[in-house]
């Protein structure tokens, strides 16, 4: 008991006085994770659109792929962009393994379904003639589109914190990819591991608290969202 | 001389669905400041006909002329459709304030905001919901959202306003409010409106022209009274009802009755209207007593008209005599009494119906 408690308290005193180390941490994974998910907004917001209004051959096929792809597991993703980042594999040139560019990468790769999957879900939630509305109203299919992701902004917003949940919290494939290098590629979650196979308690817990309030505030702001209501 | 074209003309028209065709219109045109019903049952192509006016459904074949100009693909089809604007059945407002909502046809435009400004304004104003200006769309009741919807739609201001069922989903109080407000609102700016329903009255009531549709096709078009009158067909009567319908002008007024005068007779009715307005007597068949004689002691809430039989049709129960007193008239009876008073073609008769019993259906003040 006095284990937990003893960690619980140092814990605390190493985030009240922004302990350098648990700091740096921090901040790369909100790094390696933010841009992770910014990459796959960008992939995922154009394609889940894309999927949403399209009509083609094959389309419930790509939809189910894609809905398998949001639970694409992480360990897999990280066995795949290490050996494809491995030395002499088809992207060893760029000697980029156990760096936060591959960590980003493998975490892209993690987050695009998932981003993807809500976005075509949210643009396809919206009322089916609302598309002929806006048309209706004079605007080009440029403006249509962009009316329709202004519209279901908050979904995608959802599908953001539901993509940034989804990496920050991921470790197997940064471990993988990553390597868990102190002060280069050690991010929350690889360090909570490390430190708690060592033993280190405080510090595990620390880093635990920080990965907790980060799932808390996305799913307070994700929550929020959910509450809202639609105009008729 | 030549004649100015139709504002919207429509030539062959045919739309398909999955292979079948689902409208086909070999004639129709608009004639600009007219607002032309279309009614028919939920299925009829009411619906296909506004979207694909609208540009918003491809056409199998066909063509659309706008005063004239014949409408083209691609590039044409976007100028075009910037000269219209459709109200759905539903409001399908956009997630932002009411403001944005009015304003977005002009910002697709690009207008700038200034002048953005003053159309919204004018626009909430003539729908009587400027105190709603910075409200969230998601805020706003049904009867406020369509209002806004409308707004949205005649801020473009558009050369044709289509309405697919506007009112169908709003309650009868709030519904009647919007139409008066609407039927303001479109003659004092002259829009030539387009106006889908699948209530008679309404169409009775707004419209210089009504279309019945049924199965992709306009069965039957023209003046509202004539449709309902004399419907061609057995669909489009049973569809339009069977009332008589008749068009009049108000001469008197005395308290909560007035007399209209109806192709030269004076028929009395109830209801608060206003001297010199026109109106509408919707009189059942029902309602309407035949006898041989006229009788001496009738009460004067009763209108008496001596007229002469032009047709008996028998349905079944009861007998449906179409008779000519001046105007037309519609008398359901018995067979008993088609018996009793020997009623035939060619024969003189006396009808009576009841001031109270009268539909009456206001039209706007003619100016």
């Amino acid at each position: 008991m006095d284990l937990i408690l003893e960690g619980i308290l140092k814990a605390f005193y190493l985030l009240f006085t922004f302990d350098p180390e648990v700091m740096k941490i921090t901040l790369l994974s909100l790094q390696v994770s933010g841009t992770a998910t910014f990459i796959s907004l960008l992939i995922g917001i154009s394609f889940g659109t894309i999927v949403a209004l399209a009509e083609f051959p094959g389309r419930r096929l790509v939809v189910s792929l894609i809905n398998t792809g949001m639970g694409l597991p992480p360990v897999v993703v990280g066995l795949f962009v290490t050996i494809f980042l491995w030395r002499n594999g088809p992207l060893g040139f760029m000697g980029i393994l156990y760096t936060p560019a591959a960590m980003i990468i493998a975490q892209a790769i993690i987050a695009t379904p998932i981003v993807t999957g809500i976005s075509l879900a949210a643009v396809q939630a919206l009322p089916k003639n609302l598309r002929l509305q806006i048309l209706a109203l004079g605007a080009t299919r440029f403006q249509m589109v962009w009316i329709l992701i202004k519209e279901a902004r908050l979904p995608l917003l959802a599908g953001v914190m539901a993509g940034f949940g989804g990496v920050v919290s991921e470790v197997g494939a940064s471990i993988m990819v990553g390597g868990n290098i102190k002060g280069y590629s050690r991010v929350l979650t690889t360090a909570t591991v490390m430190e708690t196979s060592r033993g280190n308690f405080d510090i595990a817990i620390a880093l635990g608290i920080i990965l907790l309030l980060l799932a808390y505030l996305i799913n307070l702001i994700l929550t929020h969202i959910q509450q809202r209501e639609r105009p008729r | 001389m030549s004649v100015p074209p139709p504002l919207l003309a429509v030539k062959d028209l045919q739309v398909r669905k999955g292979g079948t065709p689902v409208l086909e219109i070999p004639s129709l045109t608009v004639e600009e400041g007219t607002i032309l019903s279309l009614i028919g049952p939920n299925g009829a192509g009411k619906t296909t006909l506004l979207q694909t006016l609208a540009s918003l459904i491809k056409l199998e074949r066909g063509e659309i002329f706008l005063r004239g100009e014949k409408v083209t693909s691609n590039h044409g089809l976007l100028r075009y459709r910037r000269k219209l604007a459709m109200v759905f059945q539903e409001p399908l407002l956009f997630d932002m304030t009411v403001f944005q909502n009015v304003a977005s046809g002009l910002k697709i435009r690009g207008m700038g905001s200034g002048e953005m400004e003053k159309r919204v304004m004018e626009n909430l104003e003539r729908f009587g919901i400027p105190h709603l200006v910075k409200r969230s769309a998601h805020k706003l009741s049904g009867g406020e959202a369509q209002r806004v919807a409308l707004a949205r739609a005649l801020a473009i201001q558009p050369e044709i306003l289509l309405l697919d069922e506007p009112f169908s989903s709003l309650d009868p109080p709030t519904r009647e409010s919007l139409i008066e407000d609407l039927e303001k609102i479109l003659r004092q700016t002259g829009t030539t409106t387009i106006f889908a329903t699948h209530d008679r009255m309404e169409a009775l009531r707004l419209s210089d022209r009504v279309a019945v549709m049924n199965q992709g096709r306009i069965l039957q078009i023209g003046p509202p009274a004539e449709v309902m009158n004399q419907p061609i067909d057995e669909f489009v009567a049973s569809f339009v009802g069977v009332e008589a319908i008749l068009t009049g002008r108000v001469v008197k007024k005395d308290g909560g009755s007035f007399v209209a005068s109806i192709m030269g007779r004076e028929v009395e009715a109830v209801g608060d209207v206003e001297l010199g307005e026109s109106v509408v007597f919707c009189i059942r068949p029902e309602n309407v007593t035949l006898a041989a004689h006229s009788f001496k002691e009738s009460s004067s809430a009763r209108n008496v008209f001596q007229g002469k039989i032009l047709k008996v049709v028998p349905l079944g129960l009861y007998y449906k005599v179409q008779l000519y007193c001046g105007f037309p008239l519609v008398a359901y009876v018995t067979s008993h009494s088609l018996e009793n008073l020997a009623l035939k073609e060619g024969k003189e008769v006396v009808a009576s119906f009841k001031a109270t019993s009268i539909h009456v259906v206001r039209k706007r003040i003619k100016t």
